[in-house]
């Protein structure tokens, strides 16, 4: 099997898991305890939390733990509500780009059902976020949150954050950046107030995920009060986990050279996929992506059956179309950007991707959309305006 | 919380001033991407220049008609939201 979903988690770095090992030993205690295993524990967990905030640009104290990405971006939003609503005034508006996660936009109902006002702001066809309407919504009355992802997780376009961070500096409205797709990847934009990510996207294991609040942003927890963590995240931390995400993101980053090679191979995907499958587009700007996330749709396939057999083929990817099942919605973010939403792949690259990887799905994927094609009897090949006198064949 | 709608078709003609359309694809209950399919195998039944009418419920059908349409270079008239579903007038222009 070859495996090209590293967006939805990039498998465990050898650094992180011997790491995470060794931590199972020693650092297996409560670390609010005085013993002597507390204090190791407590160690290894203020070791990790340096060592993270430092590689994320910002300070220990501003940084905790939680148990997902969800859960940061879930903490960011709530507690920033919690802590800038009003007795007299209500909870105020927040503000999101329409593509962001769908932790930030289940955030986002959640405080709407709770009485605070909602503004989405769209995006262009690339999936990158209008400034224009940021602005536009961070000068409304009783903004008390903007949100806005680094990089998009799942068309790969990076988004203007840092610009989106000064405009909100100026209207006095903090930002939630979710870093999830770009932590370990590239440079956090700078100028947030709070800041979400996720270990899992960098190597590290599961369960861990990491929220920081600027000093000086005004956040209080909404959850039953906690002790630890300087109250942020409740519960006993994953200390051997943390470690784990600690050391997956320093050899993570420190690899970023690898970065190139997985460009490359990006773009032959890019090129392949046009060059090789009749009637396919791909999504989002190359030229302001993620090194490691191609997507695109076919036309006439339903997507989660291309899934199934690229499988087949011995291809894990994944894909934002919806067609087989009742109950979902296709991707919102493609839905958002107003791209096809069927028969959709994400192809995302994890670490050490080989060429003759590459080269192997793209010798499969032709071959797997046309036969999907043949079953639904749909043809790939109508013509386009270049031949208009072409007649279709059944 | 509802997201933004799709962008509004190129064209200004709304369903209520268009004419009527020379053929009608009846794809509800279809998943995707059957409605889409069905619209492009059956609209050089009618001549270029007039419209097709898709009708389909399936939530991507909304995204997908007009990027169809954007694909292939066929004009997407409007976009109208009928009780169940929409309906889709899709101008043939080549």
């Amino acid at each position: 099997m070859v495996y090209l979903d590293a967006a939805s988690a990039e498998p465990l770095h050898p650094a992180g898991r011997q790491a995470m090992l060794a931590a199972l030993d020693d650092g297996w205690a409560d670390p609010a305890r005085l013993h002597n295993e507390g204090r190791k524990a407590r160690l290894l967990l203020d070791q990790a939390r340096d060592a993270v905030a430092a590689l994320l640009g910002c300070r220990a104290d501003e940084l905790s733990f939680t148990g997902s990405g969800t859960q940061a971006a879930h903490l960011a939003v709530l507690g920033t509500v919690m802590a800038r609503q009003s007795a007299t005034r209500g909870p105020g508006r927040i503000v999101v780009s329409a593509v962001e996660h769908s932790s930030v936009l289940n955030a986002a109902a959640w405080v709407q059902r709770a009485g605070a006002a909602v503004t989405v702001t769209g995006v262009d066809a690339t999936g990158r976020a209008d400034l224009g309407e940021l602005a536009a919504a961070t000068a409304r009355d009783r903004t008390v949150l903007a949100c806005l992802q680094a990089a998009n997780h799942e068309v790969g376009t990076l988004q203007p954050a840092q610009d989106a961070a000064q405009l909100c500096q100026r209207a006095g409205v903090p930002l939630l950046v979710d870093a999830a797709a770009v932590a370990g990847r590239l440079p956090v934009p700078a100028g947030w107030s709070l800041l979400a990510a996720s270990a899992h996207k960098w190597g590290g294991p599961a369960g861990v995920g990491v929220l920081a609040v600027r000093k000086g942003t005004r956040w209080r927890q909404p959850l039953p009060a906690a002790d630890s963590q300087a109250g942020r995240s409740p519960g006993f931390p994953n200390v051997p986990a943390i470690v784990g995400a600690a050391a997956a993101l320093q050899a993570f980053q420190a690899e970023r050279a690898g970065d190139d090679k997985l460009r490359a191979l990006c773009d032959q995907i890019r090129t392949g996929v046009l060059a090789t499958v009749p009637d396919a587009v791909v999504h989002g700007d190359p030229a302001a992506a993620l090194p490691h996330i191609v997507t695109f749709s076919c036309l006439y396939v339903d997507g989660e059956a291309l899934v199934t057999e690229l499988d087949k083929a011995g291809f894990s990817v994944s894909s934002g179309s919806s067609c087989a099942s009742p109950t979902q919605r296709p991707s919102h973010i493609l839905e958002a950007m107003g791209v096809l939403t069927h028969g959709n792949v994400r192809v995302s690259l994890p670490r050490g991707t080989q060429q003759k990887e590459v080269d192997g799905f793209l010798g499969v994927l032709a071959d797997a959309v046309t036969r999907l094609r043949d079953n639904l009897g749909a043809h790939g090949n109508d013509p386009r305006p270049e031949d208009p006198y072409v007649e279709v064949t059944a | 919380m509802t997201l933004p709608p799709i962008p509004p078709p190129t064209s200004a003609g709304a369903a209520a001033s268009s004419p009527a359309p020379a053929l009608t694809i009846d794809a509800l209950g279809k998943k995707c991407p059957i409605p889409i399919i069905m619209l492009a195998e059956r609209i050089r039944e009618v001549s270029v220049g007039e419209l097709v009418e898709v009708l389909a419920d399936d939530p991507a059908a909304k995204t997908d008609l007009p990027a169809w349409c954007m694909i292939k270079s066929q004009e997407s008239v409007s976009v109208t939201e009928l009780p169940v579903g929409w309906s889709f007038l899709v101008r043939r222009a080549y």
